[in-house]
């Protein structure tokens, strides 16, 4: 059970060699095969998480959410993607639409480009770069310009306020999660993700660094555009904000994009601060979905409980707490590094 | 320097429409405003868009005809609409209604002003962006509605009460299930506290927003929960009761910030002293006839009569010009959320635009009763 | 600013003061006044600084027929509760009443709708535009002899 997929892909790999392949070329198709593989999860779980944020807001707000379509309203998210796929795809005449049609598209390649580098379970890492998390802060700091683009693109006062919002949370927001995320590399010494995960086997880096993890999570919330930070889409000033143009399947990309952020940005949460796929009894991978899921839902808890945050809030909240804050987490890190080395000397 | 000076950068004004068509402009409203980056250096207002010519269909009905135009004017509060016009009529033609009637009116008009004050505390935690608020409060006003409709048929537009006291009487089952709705309003009010009043991003977004100063309000006539949190304990129930308010033993809540924040826990407060008014009159209910003994058609001597209520949104007047015929000469209806919208652009001067949504979202008006 | 006379002696004092021009309306169940136009805004004034009337609480008119108007004001004092309606009267194609904006900014939108609905200038009044009704509508509907056609076939 561990090792069903590893099993599958090194049988694979022998296959593709056994045809006669040089090296190169079954390292490509592999890497192929994983991309592919991890799109296709990827999108499963999407479908799912949009029916379950309904559900789950449904149930908080006391109604019972989508429960028509299928055993208990699971196939709900298909036929709503059916029926995107289906309308009219607007184009504003006035919008400037070589960027308008590529926002659209460009907002799902940094979502997607991010797993390369999360631990499905032991051993099912896509590409274990010797940079893991470093890749991972520089893909996801390119989804700004997807947002930009939109907001720009569309030719509405309204978009642009959004996007031009948008921009500033975002690029903000980023500080706080790499300095949280430094005291982790700080700890493991490398940036690499299994080695990471091998630096949890007996404690999980949210004992170590719990400062670290809510400042991940509060930072990454508002990377994500969610409430309390969902100002550029602040749906009851700004309707839509950069997405206000946007129908059909163009629209249906943007939100899909967002779960998929969401996924990954759970992923890494789960792999740097709960351990990864790492855990008794059952196998890693399956840990690894369980923890994803506990940050998900967490997300989403939040979303349905708090109120929107203003803007002027939300920079100073960003600039003069979560920063501080941060990198106080880095010197007491280093502080308490050279302390653990120091008793170490001392005890022999 | 002196190139620098030349070269000052020139921003722009820029002037957004929050059109009729908005998620949280309450209704049809539309708001012209000039921005300078966020912050607001002018508003103006566009209203009109529901305009139904409600005073020039008054002078081709009946009085009795007339009632349930009323209700459409402040759609979230019915009852109230329709108390201030039958009092006034009764006023013009010197009516005495029985005691029973007049403690029905009472639990009608106090139920009325809860739920009114319910739209407004979730349509206004909505605009903030708190989805879950705004689901518990309509929650609550589904009971209210549900009491409507057992009495009267009929959920937000009853047309319940007539010139001479109401409809119907109650039935056997609305008062064991009015108990019910009262007792189980505490545990609401404890909700609303955690998730909405004691939330920080809540107190931030709200506290010292769109502040209306008491000198202000009384020039712009603005009455009702918005005067009372600027510090002025105006309540026309206390002080000129009209009915048998006199009988009832309530308190007038009071803010003094005059901001946003007040202008919502004041809500909440009056909601919780409508309902010891309630509680007061099931007690004292007295049994007898729901309607006094006047003539089928109704025919209100030559005058003028000019009667107000304190509504849910401020004074509800009625003016009644009577020529001697079954149908009136003249109404004409102040509404208490047209006046309110006329003190909003100088509340609104030097926000920002979500401010903006949050000062227009206290001030709590309905497009029915500014557009008539 | 006295708050303490009774609605009776203001109005006693005012028929003495304004001797022919202003009016106590007869059988009427409110308390209320009539005065010439020219002199309305001196007396609205009046009640507003000296007799404690310190609060417009409606602002209408009414169309008595024949190209005449009435110009009706309700002014109030909360504590003690005492209602005046003030009544004016003016004619023509084109009426002209005196704006009372600069004492009470709350008469801004009032009168903007009393224009519309009756064509009633009020003069001195900061931006006398239609307010109900689109800017380009003709007539005044609630004058009486502006006849709503029935589109029923």
């Amino acid at each position: 059970m561990e090792n069903f997929f590893v099993n599958i892909s090194g049988a694979l790999r022998n296959w593709f060699t056994g045809m006669g392949l040089s090296t190169m070329a079954v390292e490509s198709i592999m890497t192929l095969i994983f991309l592919v593989t991890i799109i296709v999860f990827v999108l499963v779980n999407v479908i799912y998480l949009v029916y379950l944020e309904r559900k789950l807001s449904a149930y908080i707000q006391q109604r019972l959410g989508p429960n028509r379509v299928g055993p208990r309203g699971l196939f709900q998210t298909v036929l709503d993607v059916l029926k995107l796929l289906g309308k009219e795809d607007v184009i504003p005449n006035a919008a400037d639409k070589w960027v308008f049609i590529v926002a659209s598209l460009l907002v799902m390649v940094p979502a997607i480009m991010a797993f390369a580098i999360v631990p499905f379970g032991l051993g099912m890492i896509a590409v274990d770069l010797n940079i893991g998390i470093f890749y991972f802060i520089a893909v996801s700091s390119t989804g700004v310009i997807a947002f930009l683009m939109a907001g720009w693109g569309s030719n509405n006062k309204y978009s642009l306020f959004g996007s031009m919002r948008s921009v500033a949370q975002m690029v903000s927001y980023e500080l706080p999660i790499v300095f949280s995320l430094l005291g982790i590399i700080m700890m493991t010494g490398s940036l690499k993700i299994s080695d990471i995960m091998a630096a949890q086997k007996t404690i999980w880096f949210v004992v170590l660094q719990p400062i670290a993890f809510l400042i991940y999570f509060i930072a990454s919330t508002a990377e994500l555009n969610r409430q309390p930070f969902d100002l550029p889409e602040g749906e009851q000033e700004l309707i839509a904000g950069p997405l206000t143009e946007y129908s059909g399947m163009r629209y249906a990309l943007f939100f899909l994009a967002e779960y998929t952020n969401m996924i990954a940005v759970s992923a890494i949460a789960a792999t740097l601060f709960l351990g990864g796929p790492q855990g008794p009894w059952l196998p890693s991978w399956l840990w690894f979905m369980i923890k994803v899921y506990v940050m998900i839902g967490a997300y989403m808890w939040i979303r349905w409980t708090f109120p929107r945050i203003r803007i002027d809030h939300l920079m100073a909240f960003n600039w003069k707490f979560l920063v501080p804050l941060s990198l106080a987490n880095v010197l007491l890190t280093g502080i308490g590094l050279e302390v653990y080395k120091w008793l170490q000397t001392i005890r022999w | 320097m002196s190139i620098a000076e030349d070269k000052i950068l020139r921003t722009e004004e820029l002037t957004l429409n929050m059109g009729p068509q908005h998620p949280s402009t309450h209704g049809v409203y539309r708001a012209i405003l000039v921005l300078d980056g966020e912050y607001v250096q002018n508003m103006e207002n566009v209203i009109g868009y529901l305009h139904r010519g409600m005073e020039k269909l008054a002078e081709a009905r009946t009085y009795p005809q007339f009632l349930p135009y009323t209700d459409r004017l402040d759609y979230a509060a019915a009852m109230l609409n329709e108390l201030g016009y039958v009092q006034a009529v009764e006023k013009l033609m010197g009516v005495e209604l029985p005691e029973r009637a007049e403690f029905i009116r009472i639990i009608m008009a106090e139920l009325q002003r809860i739920a009114s004050h319910l739209v407004m505390i979730g349509s206004f935690a909505l605009d903030l962006g708190g989805f879950t608020p705004w689901m518990y409060c309509f929650r609550d006003r589904e009971k209210i509605l549900d009491l409507f409709e057992m009495v009267a048929g009929a959920r937000m537009t009853p047309a319940y009460m007539r010139v001479g006291g109401v409809m119907e009487d109650l039935n056997q089952e609305f008062i064991p299930e009015l108990k019910k709705f009262i007792d189980s309003m505490p545990a609401s009010f404890e909700e609303y506290d955690n998730i909405v009043t004691g939330n920080e991003i809540f107190i931030a977004r709200t506290k010292g927003v769109g502040v209306l100063t008491a000198e202000k309000a009384l020039a712009y006539g603005v009455t009702g929960p918005n005067l009372r949190a600027a510090g002025v304990d105006y309540d026309l129930r206390k002080v000129t009761p009209y009915g048998i308010y006199e009988k009832f033993d309530f308190d007038i809540p009071v803010f003094y910030n005059g901001d946003s924040f007040d202008r919502f826990v004041i809500r909440i407060e009056e909601m919780k002293q409508s309902l010891r008014i309630l509680e007061q009159a099931i007690e004292n209910l007295p049994g007898g006839p729901i309607q006094a003994k006047i003539p089928k058609v109704i025919r209100p001597p030559k005058g003028e009569i000019y009667h107000q209520i304190e509504g849910s949104k401020g004074l509800l007047g009625y003016f009644i010009a009577s020529d001697g015929s079954n149908k009136p000469y003249r109404i004409h209806i102040h509404g208490p959320s047209f006046v309110n919208l006329g003190a909003l652009p100088e509340m609104c001067t030097g926000l920002m635009v979500q401010d903006v949504v949050t000062t227009i979202a206290s001030i709590d008006f309905i497009l029915g009763e500014v557009d008539r | 600013m006295d708050k303490t006379i009774s609605l009776d002696e203001i109005i006693t004092l005012l028929t003495e003061k304004y001797e022919g021009y202003l009016v106590k309306v007869e059988d009427s169940l409110d308390a209320a006044i009539r005065v010439k136009d020219h002199l309305f805004f001196q007396v609205a004034k009046e009640l507003k600084d000296e007799h404690g009337l310190d609060f417009l609480t409606d602002l209408t008119a009414i169309d008595l027929e024949e190209g005449n108007y009435r110009g009706i004001y309700h002014l109030m004092s909360w504590k003690p509760y005492r209602l005046l309606r003030i009544e004016v009267d003016v004619s023509g194609e084109e009426p002209w009443l005196p704006s009372i904006t600069e004492l009470w900014p709350a008469a801004d939108v009032q009168e903007r709708e009393a224009f519309d609905m009756f064509g009633i200038i009020y003069d001195g009044h900061p931006n006398l535009t239609r307010i109900l009704l689109s800017e380009d509508f003709e007539g005044h509907p609630l004058r009486k002899n502006y006849i709503t056609k029935s589109r029923r076939k």
